[in-house]
């Protein structure tokens, strides 16, 4: 192996923390101007040094790592501080910060009238930190730590509006309902220590190789995939751990478009391409995989069917884009999934910043049924919302179309039932996201005459127009157009399977382990008259999904609520998302909270823990309460106890004395 | 000859009247006197053997109880006047101002 020029990975995550730093600590002292220069310069300057790699990546020999120091060693088993970069990570890494760059630029511009100014952008770089650690990460511990640390920044922005109360419990249920994946990830990752004494990458590669896939259907290797999953489930918010990503928009726009659609909630399909080799070998813990994400992308885009929160839409919206990620993976279409995550992290990030553009015109709005006819008013976020709302639909030429139509033929490859899923969902996707277009931009404002813009939200600084709808500013629109042509063209770099070939290497192994289960997938020439039949299918589906979609919300808009009510059972399980919710309460929450007081407050806690430190404290206060009056100040009875005592001592002298 | 256990048995009544009279009197004055008994009674004993054996350091043991008798008889009754003169009373029971 020839020697790779020294890239100095680690500086990567250290920029955005450097930032993290400054502004966390002294940004309370600077101006807007200066907590978002730090910010910027930060970011951008992690931007740069991506885009420094890249430059180089001719003369670079994959995969390159980088070790640093030891972090853990004990026996024979050691953890070190070290990097790792393949074509996987250089993907991830060129999303993570370049969406996270964009979305930076936005939030100058979106947050400008907020208050924590300096806390909102410290959050903001403290996340690409955690999530380049996450990305970068040469072994599962480190990577584990980015992990962590992307849920923390995710707690802290979705907890942003700390003093509205459901800001706060959203943060705490992302938070809590993580924890629950985060258990599953941990015992995988005791597990591959006990089975392989290492958490390397590589090295678990290497080790799992020579295993046989576990066909019988049980086994360690299906153990820890299936663990990892469940990781995976909590982190990118899969059934059934999917409930705590809607309840997340209660963070800043910006966050949930650089988070909860572009680069966090994707990390659990990052981690899963990245085990492929054990998954791989785990056949039945891969159509796991593929079951969870076909029913997570169908039920998640029926929920987004019946919202009328334009927020709420998108949110389920990328748990349902999410669903195809883990259905690609589930079919061993790693890179698939790999690029469809990619061109996901275009287009629902440029969906969610031109919602933010949209609210952010109405004066803090975000529900549909109050908005329409705005296209002409906010004409740039139109158009980029509408490119973005093609691109998800995946009508061609646009991104999503590549990466979807890549995953539902791959699908059909494994098994025809999960294309059919992924077909319905498609439709769906391109009714709803037609439906949120047309409800927003088109037909009459329903919203409030003249208080359009609300003054309380926005204050006097606000440098344009006043009164009434406006554009937003160019600091906004910028990262909008840029991310609209991204959403156009990055799909390109999948025609002719060149993506497929880029992320080859790293899934090398993939051909050889998928074909002794999938009995021989055919050569690609072969199969191009089925992938064009399928494509031509799945354009038609999203076609259909945006005809209903016209005619329920612009020809006929009073038809929706006329279907609504002649299915009125079915529409108000959807509407209240399947009771999910209301289900999970009264099934954890509830008997968790009452066996909680019960038992470990009043039983434990204050009856055994409390009950004993404060006994003790009784008996030592009770004792000594007794004692005291042995110091009367009377002089006669200390002179008396001084006459027994000494009266006792020559007793006990005599009758010594005398035995 | 008067026998040895006389003189203890004098000694020990003689002590035990000090006792008592430490234990049942108010009067700080009559509680100091009631020392001096004890130590008195205590002394009788001392020279008693010291008769009886023939030895001298009974005898300087009385001498030197008699000299700290003298020194704690001159310290006790400066602090019985510093007291009278701030408490106005010689009753040890109403002198219990560092009681618990």
């Amino acid at each position: 192996m020839t020697e790779n020029p020294n890239l100095y990975l680690w500086i990567i995550p250290l920029l955005p923390l450097t930032g993290a730093a400054i502004n966390g600590f002294f940004g309370k002292r600077f101006s807007r101007q200066a907590v978002a220069g730090v910010a910027l310069t930060f970011c951008g300057a992690a931007f740069g040094w991506a885009l420094w790699i890249v430059a180089q990546f001719s003369s670079l020999h994959f995969p390159y790592s980088q070790t640093l120091a030891t972090w853990i060693r004990s026996g024979s088993f050691s953890v070190d501080f070290a990097f790792y970069l393949d074509q996987l990570s250089l993907v991830m890494l060129l999303v993570v910060t370049g969406v996270g760059f964009l979305i930076h630029i936005y939030s100058v511009g979106y947050m400008w009238e907020e208050g924590g100014y300096y806390r909102f952008f410290s959050y903001l770089n403290l996340f690409m930190f955690f999530m380049l650690t996450l990305v970068l990460a040469s072994n599962y511990l480190l990577m584990f730590i980015g992990w962590e640390g992307v849920g923390l920044a995710s707690y802290l922005l979705i907890g942003f509006f700390f003093l509205r109360d459901s800001a706060a419990a959203a943060g705490k249920k992302a938070f809590i309902v993580n924890r629950i994946g985060d258990f599953g990830f941990l015992i995988a990752l005791f597990l591959l220590i006990q089975h392989f004494n290492t958490l390397d990458f590589q090295q678990v590669s290497a080790a799992v190789q020579p295993f046989a896939p576990e066909t019988a259907g049980a086994g360690f290797l299906t153990a820890i995939a299936l663990l990892l999953m469940v990781g995976a489930c909590g982190k990118s918010a899969q059934i059934p751990l999917y409930v705590w990503l809607p309840d997340a928009m209660e963070g800043p726009t910006p966050v949930s478009a650089l988070i909860h659609a572009a680069t966090m909630v994707t990390a659990g399909v990052y981690m899963v391409a990245r085990s492929h080799v054990i998954f791989e070998r785990a056949p039945s813990a891969l159509t796991v995989v593929a079951i969870i994400g076909a029913l997570t992308a169908f039920f998640a885009a029926t929920i987004g069917i019946a919202q009328t929160d334009i927020k709420k839409v998108l949110a389920y919206s990328t748990i349902s884009q999410l669903g195809y990620m883990f259905l690609a993976c589930g079919v061993a279409a790693f890179s698939a999934g790999i690029f469809h995550l990619m061109t996901h992290a275009f287009f629902k990030g440029l969906l969610f910043l031109a919602a933010g553009s949209v609210i952010h015109s109405v004066g803090g709005e975000q529900d549909m049924r109050k908005m329409g006819g705005l296209w002409k008013k906010i004409p740039w976020t139109f158009g980029t919302m509408a490119v973005a709302t093609i691109a998800i639909a995946g009508i061609p030429p646009f991104a999503g179309f590549f990466s979807k139509d890549e995953i539902l033929w791959r699908a059909y490859e494994s098994n025809w039932i999960f294309w059919l899923v992924g077909l319905l969902t498609a439709f769906i996707t391109s009714f709803y996201m037609f439906r949120l277009l047309f409800m927003t931009f088109f037909g009459e404002y329903r919203g409030p005459i003249g208080t359009e813009h609300s003054h309380e939200d926005h204050a006097a600084s606000h440098g344009h127009g006043h009164g009434g709808i406006h554009e937003s500013p160019w600091v906004m629109l910028g990262p909008l157009v840029i991310l609209a042509v991204l959403s156009i063209v990055g799909g390109w770099v999948g025609i002719h399977h060149r993506f497929d070939d880029f992320l080859a290497p790293v899934f090398a192994s993939n051909a050889s382990a998928a074909t002794a289960f999938e009995g021989g997938a055919a050569t690609r020439s072969d199969e191009a008259g089925l992938e064009t039949t399928l494509m031509l299918v799945s354009v038609g589906a999203a076609t259909l999904g945006f005809l209903l979609a016209f005619l329920l919300y612009n020809r006929k808009p009073k038809l929706p609520g006329r279907i609504a009510a002649s299915i009125q059972g079915l529409y108000s399980a959807v509407a209240n998302k399947y009771w999910i919710d209301e289900f999970y309460t009264w099934i954890f929450v509830k008997p968790l909270v009452a066996v909680s007081s019960v038992v470990f407050w009043r039983g434990i806690d204050q009856g055994v823990i409390d009950a004993t430190l404060d006994g003790s404290a009784d008996t030592a206060r009770e004792v000594s309460d007794n004692l005291r009056h042995m110091q009367s100040g009377n002089l006669r009875s200390y002179a008396g106890w001084v006459a027994v005592g000494a009266t006792a001592v020559i007793a006990y002298m005599v009758w010594i004395g005398t035995r | 000859m008067v026998p040895l256990s006389y003189y203890l048995v004098l000694s020990a009544i003689l002590f035990a009247c000090g006792v008592t009279g430490f234990l049942i009197k108010r009067n700080i004055i009559t509680i100091f006197m009631s020392i001096e008994l004890m130590l008195n009674g205590v002394n009788l004993s001392f020279v008693a053997f010291a008769a009886k054996w023939h030895a001298l350091s009974g005898h300087v043991f009385v001498f030197f109880v008699m000299v700290v008798a003298a020194a704690e008889a001159a310290v006790g009754l400066a602090i019985i006047i510093a007291l009278f003169r701030t408490r106005e009373t010689l009753n040890i029971d109403q002198v219990n101002l560092l009681k618990l």
